[in-house]
């Protein structure tokens, strides 16, 4: 086992560990016992944020890369190694990840105060983290597919944890089916990758499959398509990426996986697990040659777009959210390919923090009200629920880009990217249609949400939910009752107690001020991360083109908030059955954006019918020819069998019966030798000697 | 014909009347006359070869005969007292009626 | 072949057939007495002075009157006088005849037929019989004194009628008679 002498860095496997450790643990309790797993979890996680803190520390020293890596599986005379790895980028990871997950199971608390299987919920969460945490610190591909799959699964666990909900349950199928899609390409990538060039761990003393000497000769080898190997490898490998981090052909999974939990929906779908493919992209990228990365920028910057798009007609609060998280995973991706590691894993860490706030801002509304979702049901909360409606405010301006927020400074370093690209304009354009389209969308949410006055929904769109408490509690389902909060009639919206709304204000706090330390004065998060150290200096603003690039991008947040305001926040809209603004303007647009522009459809009609007949025909082929098979060879034996029977019974037993018979008769007729009789004894006697004498007498004459 | 064989035709003549009459009379005590006839027969077998044959000084056939008669006489008696037990027992003594050993 | 030896032998041999075919016992007992008499007759000829004595003390003077006495204590389980012979008496006769034939045959054919016709008759005493049963018989003296006492006293045993000592006391059989 390689290693060295930092104790942190022997000890990092900690981290992940601990969670896991947790999980386990709480896998035995029984329902009752709430505080017990919770304090396994939130404990746990609070020991991993302290060796993450100790570990950024530790790089904010020396920010050289440390690896640990120990023999693992033999097979022949090879060994598959794993082991973790120490750098800039995994530090930063670990630290928002154990931080956002903290402040999210502290929030849970509250969230799930009511729920049947809290118990259960602590257990996933923890398993969900320690995973996560494997994710970042594997320093071997192999480690981080297990960590990733094991991710993959507390992802379809969680999505479904009300899966006596078919609609959950669903939601959770489809997750797993279409991120499994992507983890085939991730899958035949890695083992690609191990064929060429004998290893997978990343850094390795120069021996490493993302080291030069690896990298290049991969990028010599050339495939089919004239591809270079890496390009093919690398490309591969983000199938995977796309698949967990949802762009554009494999996002369907993401705004049904809100049929979670609301805490799941902002740890799992907005700040860590969907930035695992970008954290995926991030740590391959010595790997990626310039037409992979060409390959990316696009693929990020349509679904950015196209996410947009979407959100712009949705009307359930966590779907607006979902799309917007979709999109700006797209914009991550977008930064990865035309920018860097930096740019785009600087996006990553601020939308993990402003996403993580505007989800549990929702999921606050959400309990607030009662377990209503539509966002035409609310209206006017602001006066209801201050806390909330600021920090969710706060997320908001982050999300758009609003000057000075985190977001503006990693969108517009992406954007500033983009528009430099050697290779095309166009996902600059697309970026800042997309950028528009976020303040627009998210405009028009905050306005629906809180602006204007209470909306009762109608009679006839009341939820169940809601409708529910018009019967008595002891007759309600438990599919309803495991999603009521505080049992209450329609009354007025109330504030969250203060163990959701106090993550929300540190979050809040970090939405705003955390971009300060990746700007163009102080770029030290740029710096950090490529393993040197920032000046603060001034005159980085002075950087051709860039702050024409924040003019223009300032320019077209306003122009959304503008336009938001303008459709949704003039007048205030009165009923909730009222259209849309937009629906008015451009019925056809806006009813095929309300629709999600059919995708789930298309593959409906594709993919999943040529799965349906592929089934259908598999259960034919199983049935009757295997099955067939089987029975085939099951009715011979069985004619074997009774074949066997009958020459048993009649050829061996009757055979057997019969041998004894003639036995018992022969004995029979001996017996009748033996009449009792004395004299016949002795008559057979004297014929004997007389045979017996006759014999030597004549044998004496011859 | 010489002295010899004459002796040993009468032996044999008295052997065989002594196994007619074993195989052929039903009662007990004339089947042990019988034996007791054809171990006579055997006697007179010894007394011819001991007279006539090679070395009679050793009387060899003499001592035979002698052993001979006693162990006869031994027979005889156990022989009767089991026909006297056998006829209290099952008031018979015709060897044709006990057939317990049969089979 | 001296004519008292012929008489004797007739002797010998029409009291063996007497015995084995009169009807009643008695007569049997007493013909097969008048052929161990024609036997020791016999021995005496053939000079075995001793033999034809101890034939005469113990066949004639025992066992012909143990004969007779058993004959007479057994008076009642005699078969009746018309079914003397046994069913199987045929085959009896015809083995009997055959063992002579064979007998016989071995007899003439063999080289003792046409040996010396006479030798002298030896000279025996007393003291060389009882010297040789000493001397060199000890030992099957001695086993035959034993195997008399154990004859004896199983004969005593054999025949002793038990005293019933339960009320179920053993009486005779009689499903054990007619077969």
């Amino acid at each position: 086992m390689t290693g060295n002498s930092l104790w942190i860095v022997r000890n990092l496997w900690l981290i992940p560990a601990l969670p896991m450790l947790a999980a386990g643990c709480s896998a035995f309790l029984k329902k009752s016992e709430r505080t017990l797993s919770a304090t396994l979890a939130i404990g746990s996680m609070s020991l991993s944020l302290l060796l993450a803190l100790f570990a950024f520390l530790q790089m904010l020293i020396d920010p050289t890369r440390q690896v640990v890596s120990f023999a693992w599986l033999r097979f022949g005379d090879q060994w598959l190694s794993l082991g973790w790895l120490l750098d800039p980028l995994a530090a930063v990871m670990l630290v928002m990840v154990t931080f956002v997950g903290l402040l999210i199971f502290i929030y849970s608390l509250g969230y799930m105060a009511h729920d049947d299987n809290f118990t259960r919920f602590f257990c996933f969460l923890s398993l969900f983290a320690g995973a996560m945490l494997g994710v970042v610190i594997a320093n071997s591909l192999l480690l981080l597919f297990m960590c990733w799959e094991v991710v993959g699964l507390t992802s379809y666990l969680l999505i479904g944890f009300w899966f006596h909900r078919p609609a959950a349950a669903a939601a959770a199928k489809k997750a797993f089916i279409t991120t499994r899609v992507g983890d085939l390409g991730l899958l035949i990538g890695m083992v690609w990758l191990y064929a060429q060039s004998g290893t997978l761990i990343f850094y390795d003393n120069g021996r490493g499959c993302l080291e030069q000497s690896a990298v290049a000769g991969l990028a010599g080898h050339v495939t089919l398509f004239g591809m270079a190997v890496s390009t093919a490898i690398g490309l591969l490998i983000f199938c995977g990426a796309a698949g967990k981090s949802g762009q554009v052909p494999l996002h369907v999974w993401l705004p049904d996986a809100m049929e979670g939990p609301t805490p799941v929906s902002a740890l799992i779908h907005a700040a860590t697990m969907v930035a695992a493919g970008v954290y995926l992209v991030a740590r391959v990228y010595p790997l990626m040659s310039a037409h992979a990365l060409e390959v990316v920028a696009w693929v990020g910057a349509i679904t950015a777009l196209f996410a947009a798009c979407i959100a712009v007609a949705q009307d359930d609060i966590k779907r607006i959210l979902a799309y917007s998280t979709v999109s700006q995973l797209g914009y991550m991706m977008l930064g990865l390919g035309v920018g860097g590691v930096a740019v785009g894993v600087f996006h990553l860490i601020t939308h993990a923090f402003f996403k993580a706030l505007l989800f549990l801002g929702a999921g606050s509304i959400i309990h607030g009200c009662t377990e209503e979702q539509d966002i035409r049901n609310m209206g006017g909360l602001r006066r209801f629920m201050p806390v909330t409606f600021l920090t969710y405010a706060a997320g908001m301006l982050a999300l758009c880009g609003f000057p000075l927020f985190a977001g503006f400074w990693s969108k517009d370093a992406i954007l500033h990217a983009a528009h430099g690209w050697g290779v095309s304009r166009g996902p600059f354009y697309l970026g800042a249609i997309g950028a528009l389209l976020t303040a627009f969308y998210m405009t028009r949410q905050v306005c629906y949400v809180f602006f204007g006055q209470r909306r009762a929904p109608a009679a006839s769109v009341m939820p169940a939910t809601v409708a529910a408490h018009a019967i008595p509690a002891d007759q309600l389902e438990p599919v309803v009752s495991a999603r009521l909060g505080e049992v209450c009639a329609i009354e007025d919206p109330h504030e969250s107690p203060v163990v959701m709304t106090r993550p929300l204000q540190i979050l809040a706090v970090f939405a705003v001020f955390l971009g300060f330390v990746g700007t163009p004065a102080w770029p030290w998060f740029q710096s950090f991360i490529a393993g040197q150290t920032a000046k603060f200096d001034f005159g980085g603003f002075s950087e051709p083109g860039l702050l024409s690039i924040m003019l223009v991008s300032s320019l077209i947040v306003f122009a959304g908030l503008a336009f938001g305001w303008w459709f949704y926040g003039r007048k205030p809209i009165l009923h909730a059955t009222d259209p849309d603004a937009l629906e008015r303007l451009q019925p056809g647009i806006f009813h095929a954006l309300a629709n999600r522009l059919y995708v789930d459809e298309f593959y409906g009609v594709t993919v999943i019918a040529l799965m349906r007949f592929l089934a259908a025909f598999s259960a034919w082929l199983d049935r009757w020819i295997f099955g067939g098979a089987v029975n085939l060879i099951s009715w011979l034996v069985k004619g074997f069998g009774w074949l066997d029977a009958g020459a048993d019974k009649f050829v061996v037993n009757g055979g057997f019966d019969e041998g004894c018979r003639e036995v018992a008769r022969g004995g029979r007729l001996f017996s009748r030798l033996q009449n009792g009789r004395v004299q016949t004894y002795l008559s057979v006697l004297a014929a004997a000697l007389v045979v017996l004498a006759v014999l030597l007498l004549w044998g004496r004459r011859g | 014909m010489n002295p010899l064989a004459g002796c040993l035709l009468v032996s044999a003549l008295l052997f065989s009347v002594g196994i007619a009459g074993a195989l052929t009379r039903r009662s007990a005590i004339l089947v042990l006359a019988g034996i007791e006839l054809m171990l006579n027969a055997a006697n007179l077998n010894f007394i011819a070869f001991w007279r006539f044959g090679p070395h009679p000084e050793f009387l060899t056939g003499m001592i035979f005969v002698i052993f001979s008669i006693a162990v006869a006489a031994a027979e005889a008696a156990v022989g009767l007292a089991l026909i006297l037990a056998i006829y209290r027992f099952t008031r018979t003594s015709d060897v044709s009626e006990i057939t317990e050993m049969k089979g | 072949m001296t004519l008292a030896f012929l008489i004797l032998a007739l002797l010998t041999v029409a009291g063996g057939v007497a015995a084995m075919t009169l009807r009643r016992l008695v007569h049997c007992a007493l013909a097969l007495t008048v052929a161990f008499a024609g036997l020791a007759a016999l021995y005496l000829n053939l000079g075995a002075e001793f033999a034809g004595l101890a034939q005469l003390l113990v066949y004639v003077g025992a066992i012909a009157i143990l004969i007779v006495f058993v004959v007479l204590l057994t008076r009642g389980g005699e078969s009746d006088p018309e079914h003397v012979f046994s069913p199987a008496g045929l085959a009896g006769l015809v083995i009997a005849l055959a063992v002579f034939a064979v007998l016989a045959w071995a007899v003439m054919t063999s080289a003792v037929a046409h040996g010396a016709q006479s030798t002298p008759a030896p000279q025996t005493s007393m003291l060389q019989i009882g010297l040789t049963l000493m001397q060199r018989y000890v030992l099957p003296l001695e086993v035959i004194a034993l195997m008399l006492t154990a004859a004896m006293i199983g004969a005593v045993i054999l025949a002793l009628r038990e005293k019933p000592t339960s009320p179920a006391s053993p009486s005779p059989n009689p499903e054990l008679r007619a077969r």
